[in-house]
């Protein structure tokens, strides 16, 4: 969220949601002994992106290795923010602009680098329909593509290392065809509509989660089963990562025993069961056939109707997206109230009495030792180096260069990231959004 | 001959606080509210303790409705209870929804907040609570 962890509205925060990363000195420790030029490395991590590729590639710099032999993901996907997980920032103008630049920065310097992670799965989790989940995220892809052809890149310069996200929900096929249908559309539109050429621009390579949304408090343990057959739908749609969720993240943070399990379902699926030996097994299917036609038809509609908004921004700014899913939501919720859609002990078999189950919780000492880490910091670097460089990134950020080498710059002098994010909100800027119900 | 004093409806401010931006769940509750007759303000997102106290007064609310996902409830639920009693407000009831385990609900009730709805709760659930809490409406 781009606030350093002793800002006031960090407050209760610190380790609930991800690894607290305030400067470049949080990233040395985090990867301490571990050499980065032999693993990858994926980031969930959307606003300050920029600012946590940029403390990978300074970890790489000590540690010898050139930013040319880094690999990784960076989820960097901020339309996805405006329209579903909502930890947007600056405006949608400046936000596509680093947006662009990273993509930019990386084609030249971390050419191993998948620069975004175009993701339906927040969209889905918000509350979206298979079909608006696929619709909305390429959408979005394209307008990424739209924005680095507007800066002047080459299509199949960037095209390769765009990557995708999508949610494994709970309705088999659906997700199956939906998968299927997203490789056809992206493909047809690279080659068709922006002439890309290298094989390679036309593959949408795609990581895949199973869905959050789906698992229930009650009877928490059928959250494994429910994971197993996400999963199984994933990989027979063509993954090419995945995550699956524990049983208990219903409740908080995963035990380590329920993170485990998840991830034995995983090996389960790719070393047991032989579904993973076969491209598009289902390929042929006259029902998975027809699905995957019509959820495609379903996402070419949405399509002309966001280009009639003037596109994806504009239509950010409507309220569009966010208004689609909200009434999907509610309409998913009516269903389960008036049990047209019956989910396994919520609203029919249920228990008279629930097992209480072991969670997970944070020790609040975590996020004093965090302040104190960050203070530390900030008393103990080159004062001068770090203003300078701060300096020079607000006076990038005002004009047009790639502020990716700036940035660097500030995370190099140990700039904290609510520092640097603060900088660029004097130029750029904040977004408030129009709640809509 | 005095007319009939008109029931006004319970006004209730539902609010996002903290960093959370999953509001999935806090606009579903709004609509049902809504839909029950009840008089609800939406804040939006990314909400302070004193931000939320400051629209429960100046929209003249009866209820607060706090959702948070983000594992931040202990401190922020109570903050702004803590807040409501030092703008001497206590008689706005505070409710909560969210991820929120067993064991937190009941140092959250504890600490002030009224009820506590988590995961699989139904949309009448919450009416149900709210009908039993205000049985005559506003007043």
């Amino acid at each position: 969220m781009g606030q350093d962890s002793d800002a006031p509205t960090s407050r209760g925060e610190i380790g609930h949601c991800g690894v607290a990363i305030d400067s470049l000195a949080d990233m040395e420790t985090l990867f301490e002994g571990i050499p980065l030029g032999d693993i990858t490395t994926s980031m969930t991590i959307n606003s300050p992106a920029a600012i946590l590729l940029c403390m990978y590639i300074a970890v790489a710099e000590k540690q010898g290795v050139p930013a040319s032999g880094l690999g990784g993901t960076l989820q960097n996907d901020i339309l996805k923010e405006f329209i579903a997980q909502k930890e947007f920032i600056f405006p949608p103008a400046p936000s596509m602009r680093l947006v662009v630049d990273s993509i930019e920065y990386c084609a030249k310097e971390v050419p191993k680098w998948n620069t975004i992670s175009i993701s339906g799965y927040h969209i889905r989790e918000a509350g979206s329909t298979a079909a608006q989940e696929l619709a909305f995220t390429l959408a979005d892809g394209m307008a990424y593509v739209d924005a680095c052809i507007e800066r002047g890149m080459r299509i199949d310069d960037f095209a390769p290392r765009l990557s995708f996200f999508f949610d494994a929900h709970i309705d088999f096929f659906e997700e199956i065809a939906k998968f299927r249908a997203a490789r056809r559309i992206w493909a047809r539109w690279m080659r068709e509509r922006y002439g890309a050429q290298d094989e390679r621009s036309w593959k949408l390579r795609f990581h895949t989660q199973t869905a959050g949304v789906s698992l229930t408090a009650q009877q928490p343990e059928l959250n494994i089963a429910r994971t197993a057959i996400e999963a199984l739908a994933a990989v027979m749609g063509g993954t090419q990562s995945l995550h699956t969720n524990a049983m208990d993240e219903v409740f908080a943070l995963p035990t380590d025993k329920a993170a485990r399990l998840a991830l034995r379902t995983q090996q389960l699926l790719a070393y047991e069961t032989g579904v993973a030996n076969t491209v598009d097994p289902l390929g042929g299917s006259y029902f998975v056939e027809a699905l995957t036609n019509e959820i495609e038809r379903q996402a070419e509609d949405y399509f002309k109707r966001i280009e009639e908004l003037g596109g994806v921004i504009p239509a950010i700014e409507a309220a569009f997206f966010q208004k689609e899913i909200a009434d999907s939501a509610f309409r998913y919720q009516q269903e389960l109230e008036q049990k047209r859609r019956l989910v396994v002990g919520v609203n029919e078999f249920k228990v008279d009495e629930e097992e209480p189950i072991e969670i997970l919780r944070i020790d609040p000492k975590l996020e004093s030792e965090q302040v104190a880490r960050v203070q530390a910091v900030r008393k103990k670097r080159d004062q001068n180096r770090c203003s300078a460089a701060l300096t020079q990134l607000r006076k990038a950020a005002a004009g047009t260069d790639n502020l990716m080498p700036y940035i660097l710059e500030a995370v190099r002098a140990y700039a904290t990231e609510g520092e640097i994010m603060n900088t660029m909100v004097e130029v750029f800027g904040t977004y408030t959004e129009r709640a809509v119900i | 001959m005095p007319a009939p004093t008109a029931v006004r409806p319970v006004r209730i401010v539902l609010a996002k606080v903290g960093l959370d931006g999953h509001d999935r769940g806090v606009k579903v509750v709004a609509r049902a509210l809504r839909d029950a007759g009840y008089e609800v303000i939406y804040t939006g997102l990314r909400q302070t303790p004193e931000m939320v106290v400051d629209a429960a007064l100046q929209e003249d609310a009866q209820v607060i409705g706090l959702s948070i996902h983000s594992g931040a409830h202990m401190t922020l639920f109570p903050a702004v209870v803590q807040e409501l009693k030092r703008r001497k407000a206590t008689d706005i009831v505070v409710f909560g929804g969210g991820i929120i385990p067993d064991d937190d609900i009941a140092a959250l009730k504890q600490k002030g907040v009224a009820e506590l709805f988590t995961p699989g709760t139904p949309l009448q659930g919450i009416v149900d609570w709210l009908r039993k809490r205000f049985p005559d409406g506003a007043r």
